[in-house]
């Protein structure tokens, strides 16, 4: 019996991509060769699996895109090469077990030598499997910029030497924080997509999910990985919710919470009470700290804003940030009333880090309307529609400019 | 194995500002480092001030006027001093060979540069 293979196949990319040229990369050293193989494992599998899904399509596929890329070493032993092989250790260098391929593959995308539009947008490439397209629309450049951005980033890393390879113990945190980094942007890229006429970009949270959990299953004990996998959930746990049935978006105070997905709530919540107790503080823990209060209003009226307060007051003390202090003046807004909130606010209007950041005129406008400066809290959003992107933010930005009348 | 060279970028004036007693400080710890890294290390310098540079540059630069499509007899200009003014001025070098970028960064990271800082090149295996 014949079947279609398309399903299992692109089930197969979702799930396997990241493993199978992670494991690729090994043999080729050379990234640019492992993604065409395991393209063509892919196409290949199309026809094979017509006479049925392999049991483990994973390894499937791994087999047929080494075997590839030895041919294309055969083939290419004789050519001249531009640039030199990747640098991959022979023997595993991690005590623990065999060489970690997918890991390996994260950090060198990851390296700081690269830069930080360079690690997220080869993230998204080679462990995510997200298209030269779909990662430029992401960031709102054109599809040439940014496949010339990942050609830039791909032969640094085989210029000047970036290894395959999991870090030392020694390196490891420096290494890791500029891995959560990526994976937190990815995140918030998602989750209100900068550019484009939906307000989430499902592919890239779909993808920060699975970097999380992969961190996770390497680094059960680190609390900046467990808050950082715990933000996920308890971001995505509301991501059904946030967009109306016109599609238009429906903000934390109108989001109907009975359809909020509990299992992730759960989850996230457990993970922030594992990550809180870690000493120093985290970081992730505390912004995941910030979701899981929300998540744990039963209404919006309900919001402890003082908790939050002072969360973002922990955050603010040991990393200083210009968009959490934004952050913050907003839940000052709620928690101390909107004038408060606007005293805040106006702490942060000379910050040169955030001209042009849409939400500080946004949250003036609405702090404005709400202490019945009208007539500024109009000029503070038409500001804001001009600095937003994403169409859907912007009708709901025109909309509150419309009830001011 | 790749060669790296380890560039020192470091503020000129403060090397004229200091005394005898730190400067032999730091060319102390230079020593340390030789010593500690010798089995990766391939050579290396210490510069003269900018002051000392002369530059020559033809056109198409390097002083190479038998290049094609220079006129013939067009001379390279040889001027004083560096190209361009900038605050930390390159100011020494090592040579090291080792096997991938995060050793030549963790290389990098020992090497003494109190006014500045360094900056890590791949050399190309021609």
């Amino acid at each position: 019996m014949t079947v279609d293979p398309a399903g299992a196949v692109a089930d197969a990319h979702r799930r396997e991509w990241a493993a199978v040229l992670a494991a690729t990369v090994r043999v080729t050293r050379d990234l640019d060769l492992a993604e065409e193989c395991v393209q063509e494992a892919y196409a290949q599998a199309l026809t094979a699996w017509r006479d049925g899904v392999p049991a483990r399509p994973g390894a499937w596929l791994t087999t047929a895109a080494r075997r590839r890329a030895l041919d294309a070493h055969r083939r290419a032993a004789v050519a001249e090469r531009a640039l030199p092989l990747l640098v991959v250790d022979d023997v595993a260098p991690e005590p623990w077990g065999p060489p970690d391929d997918l890991l390996a593959l994260l950090f060198t995308c990851c390296h700081p030598a690269l830069t930080a539009e360079a690690r997220v947008a080869l993230t998204l490439r080679l462990l995510g499997g997200l298209s030269t397209a779909e990662i430029a629309r992401a960031f709102l450049v054109s599809e040439p910029t940014m496949a010339a951005r990942l050609t830039r980033a791909k032969k640094k890393i085989a210029a000047a030497g970036v290894p395959f390879r999991v870090p030392g113990p020694a390196e490891m945190p420096r290494r890791l924080g500029t891995v959560l980094a990526v994976v937190h942007l990815v995140l918030t890229t998602g989750h209100t997509a900068p550019t484009g006429a939906g307000l989430v970009r499902h592919d890239l949270l779909d993808r920060a999910h699975d970097l999380a959990r992969l961190l996770r299953s390497r680094f059960p004990g680190d609390a900046d990985v467990a808050g950082l996998l715990a933000l996920v959930l308890l971001t995505d746990a509301r991501r059904a919710t946030r967009v109306g049935a016109d599609g238009g978006l429906v903000l934390l105070a109108d989001q109907d919470r009975s359809r909020w997905d509990t299992g992730m709530i759960d989850e996230g919540r457990a993970l922030v009470r594992g990550a809180l107790t870690a000493r120093p503080v985290r970081r992730y823990a505390v912004l995941a700290a910030v979701a899981a209060v929300h998540a744990e209003a039963p209404t919006f009226d309900d919001t402890d804003w003082t908790e939050i307060v002072g969360l973002y007051d922990v955050v603010l003390a040991r990393w200083p940030s210009p968009v959490v202090a934004l952050n913050r003046a907003v839940a000052v807004g709620f928690a101390e009333g909107p004038a408060a909130g606007l005293a805040a606010l106006d702490a942060l209007t000379d910050e040169p880090r955030l001209a042009g950041y849409g939400y500080l005129a946004a949250a003036r406008g609405e702090l404005l309307r709400r202490v019945g400066r009208h007539r500024e809290a109009r000029e503070a959003l038409e500001e804001a529609v001009l600095l937003t992107a994403n169409d859907v933010e912007r009708e709901l930005l025109a909309g509150r400019l419309d009830a001011l009348g | 194995m790749g060669r790296y060279l380890i560039l020192l970028y470091e503020d000129e004036s403060c090397w004229a500002a200091v005394g005898q007693q730190e400067t032999e400080a730091i060319l102390a710890a230079h020593g340390r480092f030789r010593e500690a890294h010798g089995d990766v290390l391939r050579g290396g310098g210490w510069l003269h001030p900018t002051a000392t540079a002369t530059c020559v540059r033809g056109p198409g630069g390097g002083g190479n006027a038998d290049a094609e499509g220079f006129a013939a007899g067009e001379d390279a200009l040889v001027t004083d001093g560096p190209y361009a003014e900038t605050k930390e001025a390159l100011g020494g070098f090592y040579l090291a060979e080792v096997p991938d970028l995060d050793s030549a960064l963790a290389l990098a990271r020992e090497v003494p540069a109190p006014f500045g800082g360094v900056e890590v090149r791949p050399l190309r295996e021609t």
